[in-house]
């Protein structure tokens, strides 16, 4: 695999792959020295066209622990304010050589977009509302950590799918894993024709007692401006996750960051059914094993600059740096 | 109705002279389909003489057995960008795209800028076409000043210094009134009204077909409706004040069927559709390359179906490329940031030739007659192979397969959806008005030989 740029065009069998090495990368985040050499003198580039905390920062750590070269960074300050293009911005920074580029674009196709002017592997860190592979592969991780398989459980995806990135890569990834998915929100925000990739649609949260997993999406506030809603209060009212709503045996996952009293009341946070701290946490070990995947793992990466001879040989993950 | 030659273009001292030998003349129209020598003299269709017929004289002979002598297209719908977008296209190389694809006659819309909404530029606009066209070329004023779709344009004037229709194509007239006192207006200053029809309110912020293509890439969708409910409003009030309309670029079945209910309802209403409409939908947008965006988006299969049948049943009257070049700058960017618009002209009729004639989809007579109609709708004389008749002639090779792009543009720009794609169907040559207007290289030399 050279790029992460969508789910959609993973086959379950590179998931798996993923979900195998984040597992063994676990192991070493428990330890005292938590960083392998597998990357070694590899640069990898962060590049960030709108604000994040925690998908900037996880992959930040994610390529240090395995040893790389870390640049990052954001538009504000950057030579992107100042009026250059993406395609220059790119050409610039592949001067650099990086054997990754890391990008989060306000715009769908982004990172496809990139892998045309570089000969890094390019991973797509969130593209418009159209994708955020990394985020759907920790989430499945995640369950898998709780759940083993996915196959046949029920998860209900809950809030503003029309908006959400997450939503989109979350169907595929979910459904790829066996699962069966319902998006669920008010009409005004679930897209005409979603079903199309692979879920139910609901309108109430009437069914939500059939869920094994309630995936809640942040509801941003600018929407209510737009006239998607009538008002958060309104939509708290019909699609707040609370105490009521779930129950004991079923579990609660969100990408962040969380509006407290919007989409979820503060009491289901922090209760047990909840897994958004091992989100977190997943998504460092996720990181890493897709890092690991599209550049050491498999075929090795074409760096057109580099000679072979170069090339550091990846390092089983069991010795520390 | 005028003549295409009382449009703006670069005259030459005569006439073109030409036999094209044994060529199969189609012109469904007047009923022509037959082999002849088609004889041109001093610019004219002299006469549809037998095969071999012909004395050719001092004129120039041409052997054309197995190609076809069509009456040459006209496109109501081109962007020349001149003035102020001399980058993407003027129209020298505007006009010598129309002549590569056949077309006799253009029609170019005002979102220039400045945009055409007084009568000196309009004047400017055309005696530089008559200084650097390569075919004859009309030029729409706007409907409002600087397009803001406020105030009227002074059309009475306009019209006097030869705008050949009114539109502020790109955007929709937002205000019914405003539309209506245009409508009313027509009475005074003649010209039709082209109408893009999109509700601003509905499209929003959007920049693809709103189904399920956007629904998975999560790009904002501009429904089918935010086109047809404009043209039934539009509609409305042209029946109202008895005025004639036409519709640019039609993309929805929707809007298929309000054009249709408009016109059985006896309102003066043509519309017109382009090429990508008809051979491509938004499953093409899942690349996310931005030669596949354009406004009106590529629609449904659905949507594509209906487009054909309306072409077939005569609610669309004409196709119309709107051709709209692009730089690379403005395509090598994300889709959502792309500018819309593809070029058409120098693959239109190969495009739908291979796409929907070569599987008989549409019939050859049906293409070649809508792709001449467009005159008709601005009350240019329809171009024809009738003896007597000013010469509009396109000779196209139908079983010539070519590669689009690969000998480069005539346009300067190269948007193309379809560039890469092989076509079956080239154009060899094109008279307009009168005067040769292209020989396409190949052909040009094998003639020389």
């Amino acid at each position: 695999m050279k790029h992460l740029l969508a789910i959609e065009s993973l086959a379950p069998e590179d998931i798996e792959r993923i979900m195998e090495r984040a597992e063994s990368f676990a192991e070493v985040g428990r330890r005292d020295i938590k960083k392998v050499p597998t990357l070694r003198g590899r640069t990898i580039v962060n590049l960030f066209f709108e604000s994040s905390t925690r998908t900037s920062s996880s992959f930040e750590l994610a390529a240090k622990r395995l040893s790389a070269d870390v640049v990052s960074i954001r538009s504000a300050g950057s030579s992107v304010d100042k009026g250059e293009s993406l395609k220059d911005t790119i050409a610039t920074l592949s001067a650099y050589d990086p054997a990754a580029i890391v990008i989060r674009s306000p715009h769908a196709g982004a990172a496809e977009l990139v892998t045309r002017w570089t000969d890094a592997s390019v991973i797509n860190a969130g593209d418009g509302k159209h994708e955020h592979p990394s985020q759907a592969l920790l989430d499945v991780y995640t369950l898998r950590q709780r759940l083993g398989s996915l196959e046949g459980r029920r998860i209900w995806i809950v809030g503003d799918v029309l908006h959400s990135r997450v939503a989109r890569s979350n169907i595929l990834a979910f459904g790829a894993m066996g699962a069966e998915v319902t998006v669920c929100g008010p009409p005004t925000l679930i897209p005409r024709e979603i079903e199309t990739l692979g879920c139910r649609v609901a309108y109430t949260l009437d069914g939500l007692g059939d869920a094994e997993v309630i995936y809640a999406l942040r509801m941003q506030r600018e929407r209510m401006g737009e006239s998607f809603v009538p008002s958060i209060r309104e939509y708290a009212a019909r699609y707040q996750i609370d105490a009521r709503r779930l129950s004991p045996r079923q579990l609660l996952m969100h990408p962040g960051p969380v509006n407290r009293g919007v989409e979820l009341a503060a009491e289901v946070i922090d209760s047990p059914n909840s897994l958004i701290a091992e989100q977190v946490e997943g998504g460092l070990v996720v990181r890493m094993a897709i890092l690991y995947e599209l550049l050491a793992g498999g075929e090795r990466p074409e760096t057109a600059r580099r000679r072979p001879e170069e090339v550091p040989e990846p390092s089983p993950i069991g010795e520390p740096a | 109705m005028s003549a295409i030659s009382s449009l703006s273009w670069r005259r030459g001292e005569k006439g073109a002279g030409l036999v094209l030998r044994g060529a199969r003349a189609l012109d469904p129209r007047a009923g022509i389909d037959a082999a002849h020598d088609v004889v041109i003299r001093d610019g004219q269709i002299a006469e549809l003489a037998a095969p071999g017929g012909a004395d050719a004289g001092e004129l120039e002979s041409v052997e054309a057995e197995g190609l076809l002598a069509l009456p040459a297209f006209f496109d109501p719908h081109v962007h020349l960008r001149s003035p102020g977008h001399e980058h993407k296209e003027d129209l020298e190389t505007g006009t010598r795209a129309a002549a590569a694809g056949g077309f006799c006659g253009v029609l170019a819309m005002p979102n220039t800028d400045p945009p055409v909404d007084s009568a000196p530029s309009v004047h400017a606009l055309r005696q530089r076409a008559d200084r650097e066209a390569s075919v004859p070329a009309g030029f729409f004023a706007s409907i409002t000043r600087a397009m803001a779709g406020d105030e009227l344009t002074e059309m009475a004037e306009l019209s006097e210094a030869g705008a050949v229709g009114f539109t502020d194509d790109g955007w929709a007239v937002p205000s019914a009134r405003v539309l209506r006192r245009a409508l009313q207006y027509q009475k005074l200053a003649g010209g039709v009204l082209a109408l893009h029809e999109e509700d601003s309110e509905l499209s929003g912020e959007g920049v693809m077909h709103e189904g399920a293509v956007s629904a998975a890439l999560g790009l904002g969708g501009i429904p089918s409706i935010s086109e047809s409910t404009m043209i039934a409003r539009d509609a409305a009030l042209a029946a109202y004040e008895q005025a004639r309309i036409h519709v640019l670029h039609l993309s929805a079945r929707e809007s298929v069927e309000a054009v249709a209910r408009a016109k059985e309802a006896g309102v003066r209403i043509t519309a017109e559709v382009a090429p990508h409409h008809l051979t491509l939908t938004d499953e093409a947008v899942r690349s996310l390359d931005a030669r596949f965006k354009m406004n009106p988006p590529l629609r449904s299969e659905e949507d594509r179906q209906a487009l054909i049948e309306g072409l077939r049943s005569g609610a669309i009257d004409c196709v119309a490329t709107d051709h709209a070049p692009h730089s690379p700058e403005d395509k090598e960017v994300p889709f959502e940031e792309a500018a819309m618009g593809v070029t058409g002209l120098e693959t239109a009729f190969a495009v739908l030739h291979t796409d929907l004639v070569v599987p008989g989809v549409l019939d050859l007579e049906l293409l070649v007659e809508r792709m001449t109609a467009g005159a008709a709708a601005f009350d240019f004389d329809v171009p024809t192979l009738a003896a007597g008749s000013e010469a509009n002639v396109a000779l196209v090779d139908p079983e010539a397969e070519w590669e689009v792009g690969i000998d480069g543009w005539e346009s300067r720009s190269e948007n193309s959806c379809f560039a890469g794609r092989r076509l079956q169907g080239r154009v060899l040559m094109t008279v307009a008005a009168g005067q040769v207007a292209y020989r396409q290289r190949s052909f040009a030399m094998g003639v020389a030989a």
